[in-house]
């Protein structure tokens, strides 16, 4: 039996099957345009699409624009043209309902849950599996399960544009470090003597114009990562907010979540729609709430991104308890490794906020020495108030 | 020509492309898109486009980038010194005003650097712009304009539009994230580490001197050290060099000697820490494996 899907005989044709796929793929949290259907198109004119491995290349090369899209992609292709041979109803979604359908979440836009289960953009049944038998989207289904939480629940809309708002400020006051080098400009603090005296040749040896330079501000890029674990799930509800949020109000921001194992969750909260982007979150932090391994997980970040993401100009923001399972001189050992970087460590603890808390667990005692800032945080309130703060490290 | 034509013609030309980027480069060829590649370091991102150069019988026009890169290195700039060697021998020469200044801003007195030169061929060229994310976000803007368009606004001189369009390749090796727009004017591609039988193609095509058995163990031993945790994996170049290395020994069995195996490691171990963490038994193991 051929795996290709089947295409109900009324549909438009092959030009609205791609513009379809093109739906799907949007729906799924890729950034693509109507330019990208055009090009998608001719693309496919110049392979032969009939077979469908060299469809698939082709529309990869297209459509995708970083490694997480590409490592996607063929999960995407295969549930819209290899269907097992399910006919495929409705080629072009339509609007089902006022609501705006760009919008992809098991809640409305008061965050409320949506009382019936199994609507158009939420394949859910009760078993917690998307059901694969209907023609739904692939899109992240709403979970029972303990071990598997959804993270959505934890999370409201409300709060997420709150925190981006505090994440903008604690980005602004961490990120601009003026520079000890000068740069020439045009309202510059002091002269630029070597440029005045070369522009000074064209006028004959007369310094006509002053130019001038100043100390550029360098913009630093802040790295976040949050443990999920278990003893920490209190509080994870707002260190998601603030996640989702710095992501949305600084575009060179990086962010991963930990718990027994490290995920980079950039690419995911980059999505447009804030609800859906934890909806994917939740899908990746599979064992969400589970054991924490700070140690093994910040040594596979320091060997890993960090290689590739921090540098001097880097600030590492760790949002933890220090409630290590596995020995503490991995702590130390990873922040070792980080610190050598050349970046800023800060972590953020929510038990200092408790009052007479010292730092007693062996992990936090371990990671003291390597850190730029310590400092408490449980609520938004709090993180609001560190901006200060953090702008001296 | 088809995408397999291109393929079977890179690797007459010794680059064994996998099937993912032989259909994303004829895509660029025959849409005129830009092709983005990733990738880690080593797996033959940048040979791609020497090997289309050679295919296409076309120049090889290579920018490299590099934190502060600006419009001066990367598209034109005025001979000054030239020009004001011609401005004092014109006064001397009586000759002033107007006819001067068109003389000392005509073509002669630009200085192509690799984005004007590659508009301005008359074979189309291959652009290889390298490492486009050690370059400011800045610059990125600037090439996005350039290669929407294929033409360079000189002020003194008017617009230089491309006689051929070029056939452009980016690479990057993802040490920052490069923004949306640039990503979505591109075709993408990420280059994965070649698998077994594409990276025993490869030693081949490239040092056909090399005996079945020994490129067998080279091979192996070489994605399998790309399985421990190394600071540095070592590339394609590596892996060339280490059999390079091990013919120049003439060595006819990875597991004879271990001393020898050792010294030749240097080839592919590129940080002090990984060195000492492939100890001689460490690469006796691998090497057993391998074989």
């Amino acid at each position: 039996m051929s795996r290709v899907t089947k295409f109900s005989g009324r549909d438009p044709g092959p030009s609205a099957r791609v513009a379809g796929f093109m739906a799907h793929l949007r729906d799924n949290g890729l950034r693509l345009g109507v330019a990208e259907a055009e090009i998608a198109m001719a693309a496919l004119a110049e392979v032969d699409a009939v077979r469908p491995e060299e469809s698939c290349r082709a529309l990869r090369a297209v459509c995708t624009g970083c490694k997480d899209d590409a490592e996607r992609f063929d999960d995407l292709f295969d549930s819209y043209w290899m269907d097992m041979g399910r006919v495929k109803q409705k080629v072009v979604p339509g609007q089902t309902s006022a609501k705006n359908d760009s919008v992809h979440s098991s809640r409305d836009a008061r965050g409320e849950d949506v009382a019936s289960s199994g609507n158009v953009t939420a394949p859910d049944d009760d078993g917690g599996e998307a059901n694969s038998g209907g023609t739904g989207k692939l899109i992240a289904t709403k979970q029972k399960n303990l071990a598997h939480k959804d993270l959505r629940e934890l999370v409201r809309p409300e709060e997420i544009e709150q925190a981006e708002d505090v994440a903008r400020r604690i980005g602004a006051a961490l990120r601009d470090k003026r520079s000890r080098r000068r740069i020439a400009a045009k309202k510059g603090d002091s002269v630029h003597f070597r440029k005045t005296i070369r522009r000074s040749l064209s006028t004959g040896g007369e310094p006509l114009r002053l130019l001038r330079k100043k100390r550029p501000d360098r913009t630093r890029k802040i790295v976040a990562i949050c443990d999920v674990s278990g003893s920490m799930s209190v509080y994870s509800r707002v260190f998601l907010a603030f996640l989702a949020g710095l992501m949305r109000a600084d575009t060179a921001a990086d962010a991963y979540l930990f718990h027994t194992r490290l995920v980079r969750i950039t690419e995911a909260l980059r999505d447009k729609d804030a609800m859906r982007a934890i909806g994917r979150l939740s899908l990746m932090a599979d064992g969400f709430g589970g054991g924490s391994k700070i140690g093994p997980s910040l040594m596979r970040f320091s060997e890993t991104y960090a290689k590739r993401f921090v540098d001097g100009r880097s600030v590492v923001l760790i949002l933890s308890d220090g409630f290590d399972t596995e020995p503490p001189e991995m702590i130390a050992g990873a922040l070792q490794k980080l610190k050598k970087r050349g970046c800023k460590v800060v972590w953020l603890n929510p038990l200092k906020g408790w009052a007479d808390y010292t730092p007693v667990a062996a992990g936090m005692v371990a990671a003291l020495p390597f850190l730029d800032a310590f400092k408490a945080a449980n609520t938004l309130a709090d993180l609001m108030a560190l901006e200060k703060e953090l702008a001296t490290v | 020509m088809t995408w397999t034509d291109l393929k079977t013609a890179l690797a007459g030309d010794g680059y064994v492309a996998s099937d993912d980027l032989a259909v994303a480069l004829q895509l660029a060829l025959s849409l005129g898109r830009p092709l983005l590649l990733e990738g880690a370091a080593g797996v033959g991102k940048t040979e791609i486009a020497r090997a289309l150069a050679q295919v296409r019988d076309t120049r090889l026009i290579r920018l490299q980038c590099y934190e502060g890169l600006d419009a001066a290195q990367a598209i034109y700039e005025w001979n000054y010194q030239r020009q004001l060697l011609t401005i004092r021998a014109a006064a001397e020469g009586g000759e002033t005003g107007k006819a001067v200044e068109d003389r000392i801003f005509s073509r002669d007195f630009l200085l192509e650097r690799p984005l004007l030169a590659a508009i301005t061929q008359e074979v189309a060229p291959v652009l290889l712009i390298d490492e486009i994310d050690r370059a400011d976000e800045e610059f990125e803007a600037y090439l996005l304009e350039i290669l929407s368009d294929f033409q360079v606004s000189i002020p003194e001189l008017g617009t230089i539009t491309a006689v051929t369009r070029p056939v452009v390749i980016l690479t990057s090796n993802g040490t920052r994230d490069l923004s949306d727009a640039l990503r979505r004017r591109c075709l993408y591609t990420y280059v994965e580490y070649p698998d077994r039988v594409t990276e025993l193609n490869i030693l081949k095509a490239r040092c056909p001197d090399v005996e079945a058995r020994l490129a067998d163990q080279i091979v192996g031993f070489v994605q399998k050290l790309r399985e421990e945790d190394l600071e540095k994996t070592p590339g394609i170049a590596e892996m060339l060099d280490f059999a390079a290395a091990l013919m120049g020994l003439g060595i006819a069995d990875l597991t004879e000697s271990p001393a020898v195996l050792q010294s030749t490691l240097t080839t592919l171990l590129k940080t002090q820490s990984d060195q000492a963490q492939v100890t001689p038994e460490v690469a006796g193991r691998i090497a057993g494996k391998a074989a």
